[in-house]
């Protein structure tokens, strides 16, 4: 029975919570070939030592994780990179100017400008001039605006709300900038203690390996590049500290399953409640626990303390989660949540319930008696569980989406945006990622998952089964969305750390066993199958069939698998040298256990080189990926030449001028990804913004972008835009321009406005801007926006990202005037003439409400005229 | 009482106002026997601030001594004026010395059409009979109004400057000119009032005799000015001081361009001046610089600034509110540093940009004691732009925690008042001196103190307090970890 004895130990670790020297404990005892004798007197100052020596570490690892962020800041400066970040900045700020209150009540009217045309509701003559002024009030200039404080996670913005609350109250003048640049880098160190936390824990069977295995662990996490690539400095978005969130939430989780403390669980819904202010990621969690506790269940696994780590996070969290105005009732009615608390709920939580009861009962009832009550309550319970599951599927096959939102369709068929919602589709984090995009993003941690999975399966535990299931999933997930690698990261660092210091276990113990061969004659076998704790004796007797066993079945399939891998992945010699460890790894566990069977002195000492070689990869691999892929802020770019640094900082300058020479309430129109820029660095109001809720809203920016000249200022002129604003690199070769994006416009407006259709837009099937050109592109707005007098610049009128000279090179504006260019034409500021010089036939315009309502009388009354 | 004399050193402290209303009384009765015997004033216009050399020969023709005479200034002209300044010369042809006076306003409700009086305080009373040379300089500015006050890109700028072809003055004047310079020979119009010339860049208003006094003859000149009118419509001027051996200076700018205002189409092509391009060229993968020509453009805009600081400077840092503007050089040398900067994008009329520049200075070059005891922070008041005008100049000068009893010593009348910093980890807080003035031009780049007293016990407050709340923590922890805080009776269990 060595699982109560186990536990027990643990349970009694967690109520004394002891300081970290005592868990370190048994690591550095175990190893020293000191005499019994002198074993008590050393072990106290080794003790000691040691809890200094984990928690150094520990701190270095936090230094690490922080300052590996610092890249973006050095190389670059303190700011704010790409677009999210934009907003959550400027929601800080306005916390911090203006208190927590109103940060809840705020509606921002920044963004989402929406005018609705007066005269379709004037048309009566009769109507009373109050009335009349009322509507011109109410519906004329009618800002669609955001619910702030309703419609965003304000976990990262409290957060980093209350950091600048702290040092300002302590008079550290920190700018709120700052503070928000800062943040991600600073949760990411909190993140890498977490994941120690967390690694520690499911590998107490493991005894003397967790504290090993959870500082190997963090320090892959501190330096993961998918973690890092969320989290420089000045990437100021949610999942900076969501992933922190996230960790501990598991880590606490398995804290209360290893303890069965309700402080633990206490603890964990408050956790969870954090992570479910701070990203729309928390249905991953509320999805995972109920999994793994169906999974205990059904193994056989049933406990109380599976049931004090289960049913106060499901109430309370829930609780808790609802009182999120993002989330709100959303907890308990999206289908998201319905494999938790419907689904699950009714199946996890009910069935966790039921399988308490039958504990309970079979505890004071006589074995016959038992199996009557039994026999009688499955029959209700079936009952009663069926006619509840018939009215759920009712209500969400009732329901027009079936209760599924667009994103979480994708996850379970990643084909389902591209095909059916271009807008999701044309963001690239939504893709599903490439398999070089793996290496890349975890690099030698994908080859070293495998071996962590094989290490939690000897022996399986409540604990590792969990980590074994967080990295199923995850690993299916990220397969859906590249963005959802960040959550296979910190699994794939735990697997990672695990394996790892199990193999440096194996390696060093063999070591360590034959070196006093190599010197003495006589060899001390029996002080080392003794050097264990009180515990570990019994505990070893008992294992170690059952053990050997399992790990002959296990070795097999996973061998094949790397075989398999082998073959798939043959890149060289990284996974050559990989496999070959994670074999000698493998084929290592039953000696672990025995301590009498050792490896080869040689092989050993090899194999640690390999794994150090290994590890120097991988820290390599961090260094450059934090350095040079992930720390350009994308507001700012940089090209290095033969004399020296080259800044292009066209988009500041240009939302610089906005900001200053435009009138406070003017609108700006641009296509979304710049919504977020120009409200926060502008301050001006945009039509769509890259919160993209509405995507009406977004094909009719798009519709206008795609049409020729004078129906996008009807369409611009309906929405009260003053400013249009379009991105150009075709002078310096920036790629990511409007001109490549602007299928997407066509396609997004396309999707809601019949009249633009792609192919107007293609000559066979190519998208091209030259003189092969169709009309309806080089008529386009976005064309001429783009190219207007660019071929003043060489006289060719050569674009350098799409290498050809512009199909169209001398035309004028009729209803736009170019207003501002910056430095590098990166950025065109073009403003709608006034009606006044447009208008020839006036009376006979004004008798067509042509500009009344924007959406309905694009569909029938605008028409493509170069078709 | 009135008669008063005040040595040259002792002008530099700010002229006590209190006996201005026992000068006038004394003026009014004398102004009848003063007269100019010659004036000169010449008006420089090539800069967008107008700068008035006014010379003044002057004699007593009546009995009583004269301690002070007048100037006199039209209304507008009196809003418009930054700065005043009034010397004397003294000694023959070579060893010419100029001596300054002191200046101060006088209240003149009998001067007609509102004129304001300012008098000028001689060295030495002047006798019955006797002359003395008087030379003043005066800056206006916004005194050149842009007309047409919209222009296109490639359009001179074109402005008026109005002034009066007869010298405004309480006295008869026997005989002056009126010099106008304006930075080309393209002047569109100007007012004739005979006998005027005009020679290459310069008009000539006079000579004129006998005019009797406050006689006004308005004139208009219209002229070519494609300077930039760069206009810093209010500037905050953070000076902080750290007994640790620093001095931090935070320039807060908001620039405008004063000029007539940009109408119409913006073109890059027409707008750069000599314009080069870094292109990021993604098939050879690094940039290569490609020019351009470009046509020559005519209009005031500006791109560059240049701010000139103290030397040994260090940690400069130029940047706004979005971040870092990553246009900018710095020259270093012993004698001074400048600053070149660029605002974000080119200022045209009526644009607006903001700023700042910080950077930090060695203490030992701008912090002195006194023989007193007491320190004291010697540091250039006004703005660090050249032929910069700014409307509204705050300088806060942050003394260091602990200091008291601050007192500014400054050559010309400014506002002032103190308030309290919360800078890193303070308690009480930092005493602020704030020093406001309207209408600072680069004649106020002139050398002021603030004397404090400070007691260096206090610099040792803050890592004090660091070292003692760190000091806690392990105290704390120790408590905590030896403390028993659960409630059950501890038990001795044989596990």
């Amino acid at each position: 029975m060595p699982q109560p004895l186990n536990l027990n130990r643990i349970h009694r670790w967690g109520l004394q919570s002891p300081p970290a020297s005592h868990r370190l404990l048994p690591c550095l005892i175990q190893p020293s070939m000191a005499d019994p004798s002198e074993a008590k007197g050393e072990g106290s100052l080794r003790k000691a030592f040691g809890g200094v020596l984990g928690v150094f570490i520990l701190l270095l690892i936090g230094t690490l994780a922080f300052s590996i962020r610092l890249f973006s800041v050095i190389k670059y400066e303190s700011v704010i990179h790409e677009f999210d970040p934009y907003f959550n900045y400027r929601v800080t700020q306005f916390l911090t100017k203006n208190g927590i209150y109103d940060f809840w009540n705020w509606f921002d009217d920044r963004t989402w400008y929406y005018l609705e045309n007066m005269s379709t509701y004037c048309k009566n003559s009769d109507l009373d001039i109050v009335f009349e002024l009322m509507l011109l009030v109410i519906l004329d200039r009618y800002p669609l605006g955001r619910v702030i404080g309703g419609t965003v996670y304000p976990g990262l913005t409290l957060t980093a709300g209350s950091i600048w609350w702290l040092l300002n109250n302590l008079n550290i003048p920190l700018s709120v900038e700052t503070v928000c640049v800062f943040t991600a880098p600073i949760f990411s160190a909190n993140a890498a203690w977490a994941t120690y936390l967390l690694t520690k824990a499911p590998s107490h069977q493991f005894e003397v390996k967790g504290t090993g295995a959870g500082l190997t662990a963090a320090a892959l996490l501190a330096m993961v590049p998918s973690y890092i690539s969320r989290s420089v400095a000045g990437s100021y978005d949610n999942e900076a500290v969501a992933i922190f969130a996230l960790i501990f939430t598991f880590y606490l989780y398995i804290k209360t399953l290893n303890t069965g403390s309700l402080f633990y669980a206490t603890l964990n819904a408050l956790s969870y409640f954090y992570m479910v202010c701070s990203w729309g990621g928390y249905t991953f969690i509320i999805n995972l626990i109920p999994m793994h506790v169906l999974l205990c269940i059904v193994t056989g696994r049933y406990s109380s303390r599976l049931y004090i780590a289960y049913a106060p996070l499901v109430v309370l969290g829930t609780l808790l989660a609802s009182l999120v105005p993002v989330v709100g009732f959303n907890a308990v009615m999206t289908s998201e949540h319905f494999a938790s608390f419907l689904v699950k709920c009714q199946e996890v939580f009910i069935i966790l319930h039921v399988v308490a009861f039958v504990y309970y009962i079979k505890g004071i009832l006589s074995p016959k008696m038992f199996k009557v009550a039994m026999t009688l309550v499955v029959t209700i319970g079936i009952a009663v569980c069926s006619a509840v599951l018939a009215i759920l599927i009712a209500l969400v096959a009732s329901s027009p989406t079936k209760g599924w939102s667009g994103r979480s369709l994708s996850l379970l068929d990643p084909t389902y945006a591209s095909k059916y919602i271009p807008i999701i589709a044309s963001v690239s984090e939504h893709q599903p990622p490439t398999w070089p995009s793996y290496f890349m993003d975890i690099n030698v941690l994908a080859f070293l998952v495998p071996a962590g999975i094989v290490a939690c399966f000897l022996p399986l535990s409540d604990a590792s089964s969990f980590v074994i299931l967080y990295i199923a999933t995850s690993v299916y997930f990220s397969g859906v969305m590249v963005r959802l690698m960040l959550v296979l990261a910190p699994a794939a660092c735990i697997m990672s750390g695990i394996a790892l210091s199990e193999a440096f276990d194996a390696f060093t113990r063999s070591i360590k066993f034959q070196l006093p061969k190599l010197f003495e004659a006589s060899p001390s076998d029996a002080g080392d199958t003794n050097r264990g704790t009180q515990d570990e004796p019994t505990k070893v007797d008992n294992n170690t069939p059952t053990e050997k066993t399992e790990a002959t079945v296990k070795e097999r399939p996973s061998e094949k698998h790397r075989k398999k891998e082998k073959k798939k992945l043959e890149k060289g010699k990284e996974i050559k040298e990989k496999g070959k460890e994670n074999a000698d790894k493998v084929s290592n566990k039953p000696l672990n256990a025995k301590k009498l069977l050792v490896l080869p002195l040689e092989a050993s000492a090899v194999a640690i080189l390999l794994l150090i070689i290994l590890g120097a990869f991988y820290v390599v691999h961090c260094v450059w990926a934090a350095a040079e892929a992930y720390s350009a802020p994308s507001i700012v770019l940089t090209s290095h030449s033969h004399d020296g640094l080259h800044v292009f900082d066209d988009f500041r300058e240009a939302y610089a001028w906005l900001k200053h020479n435009t009138d406070v309430d003017d609108k700006v129109a641009s296509w979304w990804d710049y919504g977020y820029q120009t409200t926060a660095m502008a301050n001006r109001t945009v039509i769509v913004d890259n919160n993209t809720w509405n995507n009406t809203h977004i094909a009719t920016v798009g519709t206008a972008m795609s049409s020729p000249e004078k129906p996008a200022w009807d369409i611009f002129n309906s929405l009260d835009v003053k400013y249009v604003l379009v991105v150009f690199g075709g002078l310096v070769g920036y790629s990511s321009d409007d001109i490549n994006k602007f299928l997407w416009m066509v396609r997004i407006g396309g999707g809601v406005f019949p009249h633009i259709r792609e192919p107007d837009y293609l000559r066979d099937g190519q998208y091209r801007i030259d003189a092969h050109a169709t009309p309806t592109m080089l008529n386009c707005l976005m064309y001429k926006l783009s190219y207007y007098r660019f071929v003043e610049t060489d006289g060719k009128g050569f674009d350098r990202v799409r290498g050809t000279e512009i199909g169209k090179k001398h035309f004028r504006l009729t209803h736009f005037e170019e207003v501002f260019t910056t430095h590098h034409w990166m950025v065109r500021i073009y403003k709608l003439k006034s009606p006044k010089n447009r208008i020839r036939g006036k009376s006979k315009k004004k008798t067509n409400p042509k500009t009344t309502s924007k959406i309905n009388s694009n569909k029938n009354v605008k028409k493509n005229p170069w078709q | 009482m009135g008669r008063r004399t005040r040595s040259a050193a002792a002008m530099a402290i700010v002229p006590l106002l209190l006996l201005s209303f026992f000068h006038l009384l004394q003026f009014v009765s004398s102004t009848q026997e003063i007269r100019v015997l010659s004036a000169e004033k010449r008006i420089d216009l090539t800069s967008p601030i107008a700068r008035v050399f006014l010379t003044l020969k002057v004699e007593n023709y009546g009995a009583p001594e004269v301690p002070e005479i007048l100037i006199a200034f039209s209304p507008t002209e009196s809003e418009h004026l930054a700065i005043l300044k009034a010397s004397t010369v003294e000694g023959k042809r070579k060893k010419k010395t100029y001596v300054p006076l002191s200046v101060s306003p006088v209240s003149s409700p009998d001067a007609p059409n509102g004129a304001q009086l300012y008098s000028v305080t001689l060295r030495s009373p002047l006798q019955s009979g006797e002359t003395t040379t008087v030379e003043a300089l005066y800056v206006l500015t916004h005194s050149l109004e842009p007309f047409p006050t919209e222009i296109s890109q490639s359009e001179p700028q074109l402005v008026y400057y109005r002034d009066s072809a007869t010298i405004l003055s309480p006295y008869t004047i026997v005989e002056q000119t009126v010099y106008i310079k304006t930075p080309s020979s393209k002047v569109e119009s100007y007012t004739k009032v005979e006998p005027t010339a005009r020679s290459g860049s310069e008009t000539r208003y006079g000579p004129y005799h006998d005019r009797l006094p406050y006689s006004f003859s308005p004139v208009i000149v219209h002229f070519e000015n494609n300077n930039p009118f760069a206009v810093v419509e209010e500037l905050v001027r953070e000076i902080e001081i750290s007994h640790w051996g620093n001095l931090q200076i935070r320039d807060h700018y908001r620039l405008k361009h004063a000029g007539a205002r940009h109408k119409g189409v913006f073109s890059r092509t027409i707008a750069a001046l000599g314009y080069f391009y870094w292109v990021y060229d993604t098939y050879a993968k690094h940039p290569c610089r490609l020019d351009y020509q470009f046509r020559q453009s005519l209009s005031a805009s500006f791109k560059t600034l240049l701010a000139m600081l103290p030397p040994r400077v260090h940690s400069v840092y130029y940047r706004d509110d979005i971040g870092n503007i990553s246009s900018s050089h710095l020259r270093i040398n012993s004698q001074k540093s400048e600053l070149e900067i660029e605002p974000r994008y080119p200022l045209f009329g009526g644009w607006k940009a903001t700023f700042t520049i910080g950077y930090g200075l060695p203490l030992q070059d701008f912090l002195f004691e006194s023989s007193d005891g007491r320190r004291y922070l010697n540091f250039s008041f006004g703005c660090p732009l050249i032929e910069t005008v700014v409307d509204d100049l705050t300088v806060k000068v942050i003394l260091p925690e602990g200091s008291r009893n601050p007192t500014a010593a400054v050559p010309f009348p400014v506002n002032q008042h103190l308030e309290m910093t919360y800078s890193y980890l303070d308690v009480v807080g930092r005493t602020t001196l704030v020093l406001q003035k309207r209408n600072v031009v680069p004649e106020h780049n002139y050398p002021f103190q603030v004397y404090y007293d400070f007691n260096p016990i206090f610099m040792l407050a803050e890592p004090l307090m660091l070292v003692s709340s760190v000091f806690l923590f392990f105290v704390a922890y120790i408590a905590y970890v030896h403390i028993d805080l659960s409630i059950r009776r501890p038990l001795k269990t044989n596990s």
